[in-house]
């Protein structure tokens, strides 16, 4: 299993992952970390509360490379997070931000 | 009503988890809660010298008794020392509950003295941490990280505890529940009932058990599933105990340094049943190459572990002596006499070279010496390198939780201070720890804590006045020219030992250096056993890191 994918090599496969996740300080960091000692690119993230307050929901949008589905579970054991639902690029909650990036 | 401050608060729910005895060193940011504890006549504390070593301590108590323990650090260095411990807690799936003290609250991100960020040096390390901002969150807090810390794959969880919360006056009802582990993913029958069709349609199976086999309690299973089926059976470092090594169905360790037999096996098996372990590069060599005409069905209780190196045929995910359970009406009896022969037939033919067993002067011949000396109750700890591999390539381990070794971080260091651990565990046990020059260094002040304790661990010294794993490596594969890894001062350790109130004894020196050993090993309290070892002597077979495991040398 190759640790770093050419971007160029792999496909380019955009995905969106929908995560519920208990909201307190130091959430972001386990999921963040949680990528980066993976060696595994975050293109994009967005993060906030739920209306509960209780929960936060954390969009993160990631290129489809063959270690996404061990990524995934590596996610779904981090305790705080509640769900992970993954979603195709075209997905609008990064398509509609993009306005903001121009 | 009950109304406490944090820390007394914190010390009742350890109590309640039944902590007995806690590991660690106080200092200024974790001291409210070290007067708590003070006062409290329920715990005993045993005071490590090293942060490091207090961590092993709850590390070699958890590797015994199976339950998570508990190690104790102030902020600041206190915690950045406890890191190495955590780390390889988390690499072995060992429970473990640190909790360190930080700065108060308000002055947290101030570059306060003795401040650093615990929560997240540690959030890579642990398998969950918290910091406590709240005393009343405590409440939650203590009960979960024991959950989390024993549920499902085990593993260590860290609680920053700032020292104003420790201080802080909580007023509640109740004490909430002691902490159970989470329950057990529920079984996939129908995967369960289609590896048992792979397994009675095999025709040279191979069933390969990990540390998870100890974990689950299942090694007599595991055994049994092994015998019905008619299953040789290989074990990784960490599952060495699970099938005693005498049986007839044991092909030994596998990997790096298992015997050229083992690797053969594999190489020719048609099916591996991987239950328990991860395909660790240190056992499987060079993954393409590894089983190649295998198909796999592998258990683990952690979903991750399932396709992460190898992909299975069936992957289950599941408690090992749940699975096994269920396995076993499923699994048809099986002689397997040709696939047996072949396997006795490579066994012959590739044996492990033990070369001068009879010589408690030699390597193989000491680690000979000390089991022909103790029986199957003693504990056999070691630290990492030469004598580690020596020790378990040699030594005939025959009960799971026997063994404690730092497999996956590879810690040099871990053997004094986790044979402590185990001695305080298990009291009525001989503890041996099996180490080198190199790795005793890592971790020496704690012989003042063994001293101290007065326990019956047997510190058993294959000194060789080097770094021998490196100095290996360095001969074999970088053209022979050793670099740093000759000391070129010696060390009187029998002074040191003797410096720190140890007994010891120098084989070296010993007119009949197995009745020394024996009797040094059966005398009640510590001892340091002294016997130097040829430098030259190196660990064989090897597996060159990268290469495939049937290209051994040696």
């Amino acid at each position: 299993m190759s640790m770093v994918i050419e971007r160029e090599a792999a496909a380019v496969t955009k995905v969106v992952l929908e995560l519920e996740v208990a909201n307190h300080a130091g959430v972001m960091s386990h999921i963040c970390g949680l990528f980066a000692r993976r060696a595994f690119n975050v293109e994009g993230i967005l993060c906030m509360p739920l209306p509960d307050a209780t929960r936060s929901r954390i969009w993160l949008l990631v290129f489809e490379d063959e270690r996404l589905e061990q990524m995934i579970k590596q996610v779904e054991k981090l305790e705080d997070v509640i769900s992970v639902v993954r979603h195709g690029a075209e997905h609008a909650v990064f398509e509609r931000l993009e306005t903001f990036f121009r | 009503m009950m109304q406490m401050t944090g820390a007394e608060l914190i010390l009742r729910l350890l109590e309640r988890q039944g902590i007995e005895t806690v590991c660690g060193i106080p200092g200024g940011a974790i001291l409210p809660f070290y007067d708590a504890l003070g006062q409290c006549d329920t715990i005993h504390h045993v005071l490590a010298r090293h942060e490091q070593g207090g961590g092993f301590m709850a590390q070699g108590m958890a590797r015994v008794s199976g339950k998570p323990e508990v190690c104790l650090a102030s902020s600041g260095p206190g915690a950045t020392n406890l890191v190495t411990a955590i780390a390889d807690a988390k690499l072995d799936s060992i429970p473990m509950v640190a909790i360190t003290g930080q700065v108060p609250l308000g002055m947290i991100g101030t570059d306060a003295f003795q401040e650093v960020d615990t929560y997240g040096m540690t959030i890579p390390l642990t398998k969950h941490n918290f910091l406590v901002r709240d005393a009343n969150d405590l409440l939650q807090v203590i009960p979960e990280a024991f959950r989390i810390a024993m549920s499902g794959r085990p593993g260590p969880v860290l609680i920053d505890v700032p020292k104003d919360v420790q201080c802080q006056m909580v007023s509640f009802e109740d004490y909430p529940p002691v902490a159970v582990p989470d329950a057990l993913p529920a079984l996939d029958l129908a995967a369960i009932e289609k590896a048992a069709e792979m397994i009675n349609a095999a025709e040279r199976p191979v069933l390969y058990l990990g540390g998870g086999v100890i974990h689950s309690g299942a090694s007599h299973l595991a055994v049994t599933l092994a015998e019905q089926g008619g299953l040789p059976t290989t074990m990784t470092l960490m599952a060495l105990g699970t099938m005693p090594i005498d049986h007839p169905l044991s092909i030994g360790m596998l990997g790096m340094h298992g015997a050229r037999y083992t690797n053969y096996v594999l190489e020719e098996a048609d099916l591996l049943i991987c239950v328990g372990a991860r395909f660790d590069d240190r056992a499987i060599g060079k993954a393409a190459e590894f089983c190649p005409r295998a198909k796999i069905i592998h258990v683990d209780i952690d979903p991750a572990e399932l396709h992460k190196i190898k992909t299975a045929h069936i992957g289950i995910t599941g408690d090992v002596t749940q699975v096994v359970e269920a396995l076993l009406p499923l699994v048809q009896v099986k002689l397997r006499e040709p696939w047996l022969a072949q396997v006795a037939d490579l066994k012959e033919r590739f044996p492990l070279a033990k070369p001068n067993i009879d010589n408690p002067r030699s390597h193989y011949g000491l680690v000979q010496a000390v089991a022909d000396a103790l029986d199957d109750e003693a504990v056999i700890a070691t630290d990492v390198g030469q004598h580690q591999m020596w020790v378990a390539q040699a030594y005939p381990f025959r009960r799971p939780r026997q063994w404690l070794t730092s497999g996956g971080l590879g810690t040099m260091g871990f053997g004094l201070p986790t044979a402590i651990g185990a001695a305080l565990a298990a009291p009525e046990r001989t503890v041996v720890c099996f180490t080198g020059d190199g790795s005793l260094k890592m971790n020496i002040q704690e012989m003042a804590t063994l001293a101290e304790e007065e326990l019956n661990v047997k510190i058993v010294l294959m000194n060789n006045n080097s770094l021998g794993l490196v100095y290996q490596q360095q001969n074999m594969f970088y053209g022979q020219r050793p670099v740093a890894s000759k000391y070129k001062r010696a060390v009187n350790f029998l002074k040191i030992a003797e410096g720190f109130g140890l007994d010891a004894v120098d084989l070296d020196t010993a007119e009949d250096p197995a009745a020394t050993l024996a009797e040094a090993l059966q005398r009640p309290g510590p001892c340091l056993i002294h016997c130097s070892i040829d430098r030259e002597e190196f660990v064989y077979p090897m597996v060159p890191p990268g290469a495939a495991n049937t290209e051994m040398i040696g």
